[in-house]
């Protein structure tokens, strides 16, 4: 028994060197540096109990942030989600053309979201950009789409949207097919329609990668901010802030790093609750063989 | 031979194989205008350490002016900071907080403080000195200027020579260059004032040309809700709002010049950094004035400074000190200008046969030169990036409707002067 | 599904296609054609090859194009050695701190390394490996998410194998490199698109950890045209997108069907 121990430990020896030294321990850190303020040239970081906490209660754009990350979250998971499945129920056949099909929805993933961003600020850019030039063929007036309040949010979320869901549709296409053919057409020809048969069979049985794309959805919801620093810089007025843009903002143009390492832990606090609620759901839903 | 002598002799071989660099220094830059701005700083760094071999400067691209801040300031507090620097004017006051920079005066003699510190422009200087010490050494300086479209004023039934020198007739022309289709809607706007991603450096120049200033020179103190300032804000607001010259919602930087190249705005205001681009790409004469004011002309100043870090040697500093003057010298300032279309700092790099060369093929070249005895310094206080933060906020809630001008500055006033109370 | 059903969902599938595709399609407009094209799509103008080389002058390409390779394929490469062994453990051993462990993985599944920059950066000093293309990897070597994942998988396997390959005289590692591996390669195909993907658009930590040429990635170098003060050059920053992108592209579209097809095999289940 003993030797089993022994073997256990040093198979995952090396890979939590790795997570200690990157991952526990700076998280750790973090943590610690939440409860003291600034140090500055020569005047070193003061212990502060809750002052960072208090402070962060009070910032109106640290509310700004994680509504917009609430809204942006509500937004990117589901649509990329549900836009992916779509796509691979779209290319599950075999037709003419169904590799320009796949390869049009997989492309945003080649492209680096940096370059993306640029492209995507021409598509909104009012007056010369493609969406207006649309709209003024249809004799409508411009918009800025970037530059309002209303709209920037929603802006940048398509744009994450665009960019994930072809990624998971890769998952969901090689679920798909190993649910056997002959079971499809045992349902057709019992009269079994084809939404009722996607319904009671294929979604349960592709639940698994449903977790696994969520999972990874999620991760992007808060992870997925590179367009911001292009695109908006988090404005205007703080229209589209995000948790982790703002982290950035406050850690390393501000350099108020005791605040970041406050708005850090309150950021792994949520993923942490978000992660470890999807993985009991997923314990109780999900059936293995 | 023994081996001894064996292992002196290839000691002595390898030592005078080996080049023995007395000094290594490295170089943050940032990339702020497109073109070869990156080769031409490498150009730059070689050919100085092929007039001074004992010198080795690594010159290192670190992304923009933000992201070259970021990455020294990292730098230093991971103990291995750069000797040289070049990031933005305004970050003078972080980086004296932070006791990261080492003032010029220092290492120089007190002739270089009268002929080379005294000659560049006052303007410049303005962000570069506090508490009697030179802590930067303007380079990459820019600032904003007045771009109109001829053809368009021509079309427009308007003398396409002169450009507005006041604000109400900006406002006037504007109206008449306005444009719009059968259907209504507007195809050329008059005017076009970008606001993306940093409203206040053109915001100064309006404060400036109503007669205000935003901050006082220790960096202690802001001005966001004077009168002149509610009233430039007004003015700014006003001109989507009610003149209806401009069009709504916050304006990107990026597109400003291909919304200039497009036809959909008469007279933009942007950097004379884009002097280049707008010369080889604009399909139709275009003319370059001074930004137009509510009483007076006003523009802000902009652009990179050379810092010194510590945490460096005295002896890596003086060297460094020395790049920077050969950078400056008129023979290098010239090559900069002429390469990136920053405004050059000096006026003897003016007055150097190159520059009258370059100026007489492209008079437009000396308009931002001419519009410096205008010029304010850019916003720039202690805590500086979140203090500029405040106020672009509050610029855009303004320009966005969601805040009257009045509202929003005295918000923005109420927060800075809580963040600057302790510099006080 | 009769055919109003399939029309239907063929047209709904090319729409989305189609609007899945403009970007791609406008960056090929505006590689291919001259500055002044960029908004005017004009079917008739002229097609120039001239913004690839002076997208090309701008940076070193090749280079850039070079670390990234080396960078995704060590990240790769050891992150699946580290963490094949760790799921390994997880899902067949059992000894004290099993949970506690496993939660401390899960952790690092969420608090991604992009978040703790400084203090790695810190890390990298103490190291010496500032500006290495170790460095850049280094955070990510141990991926909670392959952990996870292949945990997963591993525990799909029948016990009845374990005890086949012990009647063969097999030791521990000999189980995993003949059982486990085998069965467990098309979820490891399955992270390995996640990891490669992740790594190769991963932007802000490169941006700090590194600084010359040599250790660059091409999410930094093509940064260099988005940072501009000046205008925007679309038909510059399309063309420096296309080169670093079409390889790429070109793998995908040639070999999509030998991808997915290995993926059918892994159906995350």
């Amino acid at each position: 028994m003993r030797r089993e121990w022994v073997h256990a430990w040093l198979l995952i020896l090396p890979a939590f060197v790795f997570l200690l030294a990157f991952t526990h321990i700076p998280v750790v850190q973090t943590l610690l540096n939440s409860f003291w303020s600034n140090p500055k040239g020569r005047r070193a970081a003061a212990f502060v109990g809750f002052d960072n906490y208090a402070a962060m209660l009070a910032d109106p754009i640290f509310a700004k942030a994680m509504v917009n990350s609430a809204i942006y979250a509500a937004i990117t998971i589901p649509a990329s989600v549900g836009l992916s499945l779509a796509m691979a129920l779209f290319v599950h056949r075999r037709f003419r053309g169904v590799a320009v099909m796949r390869m049009a929805y997989f492309t945003p993933t080649v492209l680096p979201l940096i370059a993306v961003a640029n492209i995507w600020l021409f598509f909104y850019a009012p007056g010369f950009g493609l969406i207006d030039q649309i709209r003024g063929l249809f004799g409508l007036p411009s918009v800025n789409l970037v530059g309002q309040p209303d709209t920037a949010l929603y802006a940048v979320a398509a744009v994450t949207v665009w960019k994930e869901a072809g990624f998971f549709m890769i998952f969901y296409l090689a679920a798909l097919q190993t649910i056997p053919e002959p079971l499809r057409e045992a349902a057709a020809i019992e009269g079994c329609r084809p939404w009722t048969f996607f319904r009671r069979v294929t979604w349960p049985l592709i639940m698994p990668t449903t977790l696994f794309v969520s999972v990874n959805a999620v991760i992007n919801a808060f992870r997925l901010v590179d367009h911001v620093f292009v695109m908006t810089r988090g404005g205007p007025d703080n229209a589209s802030q995000l948790l982790l843009y703002y982290i950035y903002e406050v850690g390393f143009r501000f350099w108020d790093t005791a605040y970041a390492s406050a708005l850090t832990v309150v950021l792994v606090v949520i993923l942490s609750i978000v992660g470890i609620g999807q993985f009991f759901a997923a314990d109780r839903k999900v059936h293995y063989k | 031979m023994t081996l001894r002598q064996h292992f002196l002799a290839t000691a002595a071989l390898f030592a005078l194989a080996t080049p023995a660099f007395a000094i290594d220094l490295e170089f943050y830059f940032p990339v702020a205008v497109g073109g070869k701005a990156a080769e031409t700083v490498q150009a730059l760094t070689d050919a100085y350490m092929a007039a001074n071999p004992d010198v080795k400067i690594s010159a290192i691209y670190t992304g923009s002016y933000a992201d070259t801040t970021t990455k020294a300031i990292t730098a230093a507090q991971g103990g291995n900071p750069p000797e040289l620097l070049i990031s933005l004017s305004t970050d003078m006051y972080t980086f004296i907080d932070g006791d990261l920079i080492a003032p010029f005066d220092d290492y120089i003699t007190a002739e270089d403080q009268a002929a080379w510190i005294g000659g560049f422009y006052p303007s410049f200087l303005k962000n570069s000195q506090t508490e009697g010490k030179t802590w930067g050494i303007p380079f990459q300086r820019s600032t904003p200027v007045l771009y109109w479209n001829k053809a368009a004023f021509k079309a427009a039934g308007l003398d396409p020579e002169k450009a507005p020198a006041t604000w109400a007739e900006m406002v006037e022309m504007g109206k008449k260059l306005t444009v719009k289709d059968a259907a209504g809607n507007v195809t050329q706007y008059g005017v076009h004032i970008p606001s993306s991603g940093f409203p206040s450096w053109l915001w100064t120049g309006i404060v400036a040309g109503n007669g205000g200033t935003l901050a006082n020179d220790k960096g202690t103190e802001v001005y966001f809700n004077t009168p002149e300032a509610i009233a430039a804000l007004e003015a700014l607001v006003a001109l989507s709002k009610t003149d209806g010259v401009m069009a709504p919602g916050i304006l990107d930087w990026g597109g400003t010049p291909k919304t200039f190249f497009e036809g959909q705005a008469a007279m933009i205001w942007t950097t004379t950094g884009n002097l280049t681009n707008v010369r080889t790409n604009a399909p139709f004469d275009f003319g370059v004035g001074f930004l137009p004011g509510l009483k007076q002309p006003g523009a802000p100043t902009g652009g990179g400074n050379f810092y010194l870090m510590k945490g460096n040697t005295d002896a890596e500093l003086k060297a460094a000190v020395d790049f920077v003057k050969w950078a400056t010298a008129p023979a290098q300032a010239a090559d900069w200008t002429k390469a990136t279309g920053y405004v050059a700092p000096r006026p003897d790099v003016w007055e150097s046969d190159a520059m009258k060369a370059y100026v007489a093929d492209f008079p437009q070249a000396a308009v931002a030169r001419d519009q410096l005895q205008y010029a304010v310094a850019e916003l720039s206080t202690f805590e500086g990036p979140k203090v500029t933060q405040i106020i672009n906020s509050a610029l855009e809630a303004a320009i966005t409707g969601t805040k009257t001008p009045k509202e929003a500055l005295d918000a923005a006033q109420a927060e800075a002067d809580a963040i600057l109370k302790p510099y006080r | 599904m009769t055919r109003v059903d399939t029309i239907l969902m063929r047209a709904a599938g090319w729409m989305l296609a189609a609007l899945w595709i403009l970007p791609l399609l406008y960056a090929v407009w505006a590689a291919f054609h001259a500055p002044e094209y960029e908004a005017k799509f004009d079917l008739t103008a002229p097609w120039t090859l001239a913004n690839f080389p002076r997208a090309w002058e701008q940076a070193p390409f090749a280079r850039y194009f070079l670390n990234t390779i080396l960078l995704v394929t060590m990240i790769l490469s050891v992150q699946l050695v580290l963490c094949t062994l760790a799921a390994f453990a997880f899902a067949r051993l059992s000894f004290p701190g099993k949970n506690v462990a496993f939660a401390l993985v899960l952790v690092q599944l969420l608090v991604v390394p992009d978040i703790l920059l400084v203090e790695n950066y810190k890390t990298m000093r103490m190291l010496g490996l500032v500006d290495t293309i170790l460095a850049i990897g280094l955070p990510y070597f141990a991926s909670g998410f392959a952990i996870f994942l292949l945990r997963q998988t591993f525990m799909t396997i029948p016990k009845e194998l374990d005890e086949a390959a012990r009647v063969e005289g097999c030791g521990l590692l000999g189980l995993l490199w003949r059982v486990y591996v085998p069965l467990g390669k098309p979820a490891m195909l399955a992270f390995g698109l996640v990891s490669v993907s992740h790594h190769w658009n991963n932007f802000l930590w490169p941006l700090i950890i590194t600084n010359s040429v040599e250790t660059r990635p091409l999410t930094v170098g093509l940064s260099i045209f988005s940072t501009t003060d000046s205008g925007i050059d679309w038909a510059l920053i399309n063309a420096a997108t296309l080169m670093t992108s079409a390889p790429l592209l070109l793998g995908f579209l040639l070999f999509q069907r030998q991808f997915v097809q290995s993926f059918m095999r892994a159906g995350i289940k």
